[in-house]
């Protein structure tokens, strides 16, 4: 969706801002550069709506050098959210989300339809808020609103730069679960820029690392914090990186996907054929159209002839985005070792076991050990 | 609210003591201003004030606008300087030297009021661009608008309160001014300072001065108005929070 190829940034004067930066960020993805302060991360993110101009390398979109598209229809369908002072002051919420729309000439109807839609996504749709000014909101509220406006025209791709920067701890954490929920509706291809590790592996599917204009690993959360590729990244990152992960990782980076599962009208002899094949002593048993009832475990195959008479029924679950201490929680209180992965209809998504984490937290001690 | 007693009562002092020179028989050795000569003197006041206070607004708002612009940049600190450096310059000079170069009459005392008033416009139009938070004008680029469309939807919304304020202190400024016209014979209330000068009579001299008062805190008022109900509703919510 956007391909970044050994772009480099040279500002007058001769400082080089980035140097050939090349990463590809896929449709639908959330990646996020992260680094410190000066890294070039920033400069990054505003060459793909060129709001800084490219010096050499090229990037594309959707397959289309961005320099040989309109700079100002290119923004226009290229959402961009900055922290919230760059709402509109003296332009109600209604008209600052609707701006791009404006731009493209929607009609007034097209328009207030999709405000509504968009205050609603980001819950904000009881109507007391659609005519106030940004100074009359809370700062939680004016992100949203921020939020809401860069998706005003529905743009494929979204860029966001710290949208959550300036804001308390407590509303920043609410405000990135909310976004991560949008988009799993939504689906954008996001470009997020933070200079904080915790958002980063939070966030991201993606992160690429940067320094000094460089970037210095691309990679996913998980392996950017288990499979630091050099001593600049294992300092970022910190070095209690085995349990930052579990606070920050989600589940969907350790979860296995579409694991064997069995149904409750099924034998007990089909489950351990099953079971033997795929060497584990628990599985998940589902129902109709997936939905997540329980497990069977190796010791009870005895005790029934049917899945369903063996089985132990279970309500507890985890979804994707539920981070690891979260749902090593849910296992040590279920003595179960393995945790079912759920999304909102309780249909199955995956599994996760103790042992996949437990493999990626040793990992991480043997590289501390040899070090 | 004390303010605006304040100045109304101001306003009801300048304009009874001009009611009551204008109604006495005599004062000293001469009849005072009659009510007639009050009423084109005043008008011709007012005429200066207006017709300078338009070209000044006309001049002022753009220059200042544009000097903010990428390109006009490197014309701001010589504009604005220059601007600020004459406003230093009395307004008596200003006046005088218009003589030598366009002679007297209503013409000069125009041509003087207008530099003098444009100052403050152009100054305040200018502070008020650049002092919208940048990352306002980003948004709004990253948005996709125009450079048109930013300066009309973003930067003079934004801006009007402050190059209101600009138009206000140059309108009072200009209505004193406008008494100094009457030196290059450009008519205003200004002859009626000046006879009552050189008569050596304070209370003609307070005839012509007093009602130029109540037309200066009178025009500050009704501009300061005007001022508070252009500022967009967003911004005056703000300045009443904080």
């Amino acid at each position: 969706m956007i391909k970044l190829d050994r772009v480099t940034k040279v500002y007058p004067g001769g400082t080089e801002a980035v140097r050939e930066a090349s990463f590809e960020v896929e449709k639908g993805e959330i990646c996020v550069l992260l680094g410190p302060s000066g890294c070039g991360k920033t400069t990054t993110m505003k060459m793909i709506n060129l709001l800084i101009h490219i010096t050499a390398g090229k990037i594309y979109i959707d397959g289309v050098d961005n320099t040989k598209i309109d700079e100002d229809e290119l923004r226009r369908n290229i959402g961009y959210a900055i922290q919230d002072i760059g709402l509109f002051p003296h332009m109600t919420v209604r008209q600052n989300i609707e701006t791009v729309p404006v731009l493209k000439g929607w009609t007034k109807a097209e328009r207030a339809k999709r405000v509504e839609t968009l205050l609603e996504l980001v819950g904000m749709g009881s109507g007391e808020f659609i005519d106030k000014y940004p100074s009359e909101l809370s700062g939680g509220q004016r992100q949203r609103v921020g939020v809401a406006r860069a998706l005003g025209a529905d743009p494929p791709i979204l860029l966001m730069d710290e949208p959550f920067g300036a804001i308390d701890p407590i509303t920043r954490a609410r405000l990135q679960d909310e976004f991560l929920k949008i988009q799993r509706e939504i689906k954008k291809t996001v470009v997020f820029v933070t200079h904080d590790i915790h958002e980063a592996i939070k966030m991201g599917d993606k992160i690429a690392l940067m320094n000094e204009g460089e970037l210095v690993q691309y990679d996913t959360p998980a392996n950017l914090l288990y499979r630091p590729k050099n001593g600049f990244v294992e300092k970022f990152v910190g070095a209690d990186r085995a349990l930052k992960g579990l606070q920050l990782i989600r589940v969907k980076e350790f979860m296995w996907g579409f694991p064997p599962t069995v149904k409750t009208d099924e034998t007990a002899q089909a489950a351990r054929q099953r079971m033997k094949r795929e060497g584990i002593n628990q599985m998940v048993v589902v129902g109709e159209g997936r939905k997540f009832l329980g497990w069977v475990e190796w010791a009870d195959l005895e005790k029934g002839k049917m899945v369903s008479e063996i089985m132990k029924p279970s309500s507890d679950v985890a979804t994707v985005d539920t981070v690891l201490n979260e749902a090593l929680s849910i296992m040590l209180s279920t003595r179960l070792n393995n945790l079912a992965i759920v999304n909102e209809d309780n249909r199955l998504e995956g599994m996760l076991s103790f042992d996949a984490i437990r493999k990626a937290l040793s990992e991480t001690a043997q590289r501390g050990e040899s070090e | 609210m004390r303010r605006q007693v304040v100045l109304v009562s101001l306003i009801a002092l300048c304009i009874g003591l001009t009611v009551w020179v204008t109604s006495m028989d005599r004062v000293g050795i001469m009849f005072p201003f009659t009510w007639e000569g009050m009423a084109k003197h005043a008008q011709r006041h007012l005429q200066l004030v207006f017709v300078a206070e338009i070209i000044a607004i006309a001049i002022g708002v753009p220059l200042g606008v544009l000097v903010t612009r990428p390109g006009f940049k490197k014309l701001a600190i010589p504009i604005i300087g220059g601007a600020s450096a004459g406003q230093s310059v009395p307004s008596m000079a200003i006046v005088a030297i218009m003589v030598p170069l366009i002679g007297l009459g209503f013409r000069p005392a125009m041509v003087a009021l207008i530099i003098w008033g444009v100052l403050p416009i152009l100054r305040n139009s200018y502070a008020a661009i650049n002092d919208i938070n940048p990352a306002i004008i980003e948004a709004a680029r990253g948005m996709g608008m125009t450079r048109g469309q930013i300066v009309r939807k973003i930067e003079l919304p934004l801006a009007l309160p402050v190059i209101m304020t600009g138009i206000r202190v140059s309108t009072v400024v200009l209505v004193g001014s406008a008494t100094l016209a009457a030196l290059v014979a450009g008519g205003g209330l200004g002859e009626i300072i000046l006879v009552g000068v050189f008569v050596g009579e304070p209370l003609i001299i307070l005839q012509g001065g007093a009602p130029a008062a109540a037309m200066a805190i009178t025009m500050g008022f009704i501009l300061e108005r005007i001022e508070r109900w252009m500022t967009p509703r967003g911004l005056r919510v703000k300045a009443e929070i904080s």
